[in-house]
């Protein structure tokens, strides 16, 4: 059958793998030989769900939005990844990979950040099991993400400052990867979304994928059918996305829509669309589509939504583009921020600007009636109040 | 064909020096006056590197002079002329170092044989990993006659240190600690261990060490047990202190 998952050696299609240094082969390869074996492993299972149960509050509801539907004439329904602890999807991922480092027996963990939601993740979930953790962050992102730099320190974590190449999200991930090259033992990486090299873009995946498969059942009960007709979801590196396409990857009666940022237009040189603007290369370990100049040079990406700011996409969705099986729309700055107001004033819910694209597909992507339309609602708006407030002058 | 540069160099009974610079460091038009000089002074192999945008795997010299060899307008296109005439100057061993990407993008294939024209001797890229490397690539390599050269660390397993050994024809690059680029003070029993361990082995390719050598104590300790030694950050650091016009004071002090 074809599948959309990944091989047994990371690859999605043509795209994924592990392109890494000699120097990062063994850390990734003890976590490719013992990912999948502690993931099924029931002990594993169960406080990973205890703790998404307790901790992070899931499941989240799946919940109908009456007026959006009406408005756009369809059956939409948000996963309210928004209420997760933390505020976003992302704790799915930390409170799985935190489990993953105790079992290999580590006591160090670092992680790469852009907004800091991820950052704010990771060293919530440090806290929890009290293990060391550093942030890095772009230099340029510390300054424009403040509020989140401190829940990092007040949550006790470490952030240090990628002062390397733009100092941003793609400089921070450099950085985490320098330190774990420079830390092969005791250290886990907690790599942010279904990016990087073999075997991370399918344990994010699965991690994540608990989106999915809470979205099967609860949409049984509301519709007595466990397949909405499209799935749709913002892609930065694309964790939420893949967790909410999960398990319909494999299932043609469900659409795939993925969601990028255009910024200021796919043409105006400041955008982060990668499928329209990227090329296949190597980026952080793997073989995806990225942007960068005709000479292989990886360039700065731009979005008003700092967690959809990344020069690549995952393997997993660079193949769900090339294979046709997802439907890529790109978005700008302006539709998002117009889409974020009114699901705040129509739904009384105040998205994240990264999900606000996601709202904004009505003008490009028409359904019927009586199409159900699941949108992930991957995370809140709080952390960014102060954009939209400078935006609508509020 | 002519036996490859690296293999005959390789069977010269001395300690090999070789030294890495960034291609376009510190001034875009620096590289062939660089390799010239490095040659005449008595180095015996020269990495020369290709500058990419993210560079995991090095440290902060390197990444520095990467960045700015790419401000100063270097590409892969400009670097493969300013070397084609390289062959009419320098006779010794000379190869690219860069990492994957840029490569994937000029195509591989026209890599190589851009390579092979001007008369490079062999590849690194880092990240380009040996299973991807065997399946795909390597009969290019070979058809253009590039020895590529595969990295170990201190933590690469045994099987896998053979393995790497069976795909190697040349040297193999012994990284001589979990690190990243970046010149290091000195080297400890740990070290010397892990030379030893790796001397015992009975590879039949010879290792070079690199990372972390900076100076006569440490290009000597590193060669205890190995054919040779590579100096990166720390003959960059002395180019940025002192400038081009002064690599015979940096060679001079190593050996
Ligand atoms: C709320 C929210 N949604 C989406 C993203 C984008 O990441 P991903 O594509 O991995 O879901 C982020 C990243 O920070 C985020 O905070």
């Amino acid at each position: 059958m074809k599948t959309y998952h990944a091989d047994e050696r990371g690859y999605y299609g043509e795209f994924g793998g592990a392109f890494i240094p000699e120097m990062l082969y063994p850390n990734c390869e003890e976590l490719r030989q013992n990912y999948l074996r502690i993931m099924v492993d029931p002990s594993f299972q169960e406080e990973f769900h205890q703790l998404l149960k307790d901790y992070v509050g899931r499941p989240t509801p799946l919940y109908f939005a009456e007026r959006l539907s009406e408005k756009y004439g369809t059956k939409i329904y948000l996963k309210r990844e928004d209420l997760c602890h933390t505020g976003a999807h992302k704790v799915n991922n930390t409170i799985g990979q935190i489990l993953m480092a105790k079992k290999l027996g580590k006591n160090r963990i670092i992680a790469e950040t852009g907004a800091g939601q991820h950052g704010v993740a990771t060293a919530t979930v440090c806290a929890l099991v009290g293990i060391e953790c550093v942030v890095y962050m772009g230099e340029i992102d510390i300054a424009r993400q403040a509020p989140n730099v401190a829940r990092m320190k007040m949550l006790g974590a470490e952030v240090r400052p990628a002062l390397s190449g733009s100092k941003t999200l793609k400089d921070a991930t450099n950085e985490a990867i320098r330190d774990w090259i420079n830390n092969p033992v005791d250290t886990h990486y907690i790599i942010g979304s279904v990016v990087g090299p073999h075997p991370y873009p399918d344990m994010v995946a699965r991690f994540q994928s608990v989106i999915s498969e809470e979205i099967k059942w609860q949409l049984k009960e509301k519709e007595g059918r466990e397949n909405p007709d499209y799935v749709v979801a913002c892609v930065g590196g694309g964790s939420n996305a893949a967790g909410a396409y999960f398990h319909y990857l494999d299932n043609p009666d469900v659409g795939i829509i993925a969601v990028e940022a255009a910024g200021r237009g796919i043409d105006s040189g400041e955008s982060a669309a990668t499928s329209a603007l990227g090329k296949v290369g190597i980026i952080h370990g793997s073989k995806t589509l990225l942007m960068q100049t005709d000479d292989g040079q990886i360039t700065e990406p731009y979005s008003i939504s700092a967690g959809l700011d990344y020069p690549g996409v995952g393997p997993m969705h660079a193949h769900l583009f090339k294979s046709g099986r997802g439907e890529f729309i790109s978005i700008t700055d302006d539709e998002a921020m117009t889409a974020g107001l009114e699901v705040s004033q129509l739904e009384g819910i105040i998205p994240a600007i990264e999900t606000s694209h996601a709202f904004a597909i009505f003008d490009y992507k028409k359904f019927k009636p009586d199409n159900i339309v699941v949108i992930n609602l991957s995370g809140r708006g709080d952390k960014d109040l102060q954009t939209y407030i400078d935006y609508f002058k509020l | 064909m002519k036996e490859n540069r690296i293999k005959q160099k390789l069977q010269e009974s001395k300690k090999l020096l070789s030294i890495y610079f960034t291609a376009g460091y510190p001034n875009l038009n620096d590289t062939v006056g660089i390799i010239q000089d490095l040659e005449k002074n008595g180095v015996d192999m020269i990495e020369i590197g290709l500058p990419f945008s993210d560079p995991l795997a090095d440290g902060p010299t390197i990444q520095d002079s990467s960045t700015q060899a790419l401000k100063n307008g270097m590409h892969t296109e400009l670097l493969f002329e300013q070397l084609k005439d390289i062959r009419n100057t320098v006779s010794i061993p000379l190869i690219l170092m860069g990492y994957f990407n840029p490569m994937l993008q000029y195509g591989v294939e026209d890599f190589c044989k851009k390579c092979f024209e001007i008369g490079i001797d062999g590849i690194i890229m880092p990240d380009l990993p040996l299973d991807v490397y065997q399946e795909e690539y390597q009969a290019i390599f070979e058809e253009y006659g590039l020895i590529n050269v595969f990295l170990i660390t201190p933590q690469t397993s045994e099987k896998r240190i053979r393995a790497i050994d069976d795909a190697s024809d040349g040297f193999i690059y012994m990284v001589s600690s979990a690190s990243t680029t970046g010149a290091k003070k000195g080297f400890g029993e740990e070290q010397k261990a892990y030379f030893e361990r790796i001397s015992n082995m009975g590879l039949k390719n010879q290792q070079i060490v690199g990372f972390g050598i900076s100076n006569a104590s440490t290009f000597q300790q590193a060669t205890e047990n190995t054919k040779g030694a590579i100096i990166g950050s720390a003959f960059i650091k002395h180019l940025t202190a002192k400038g081009v016009g002064s690599i015979s004071d940096f060679v001079g002090q190593i050996r």
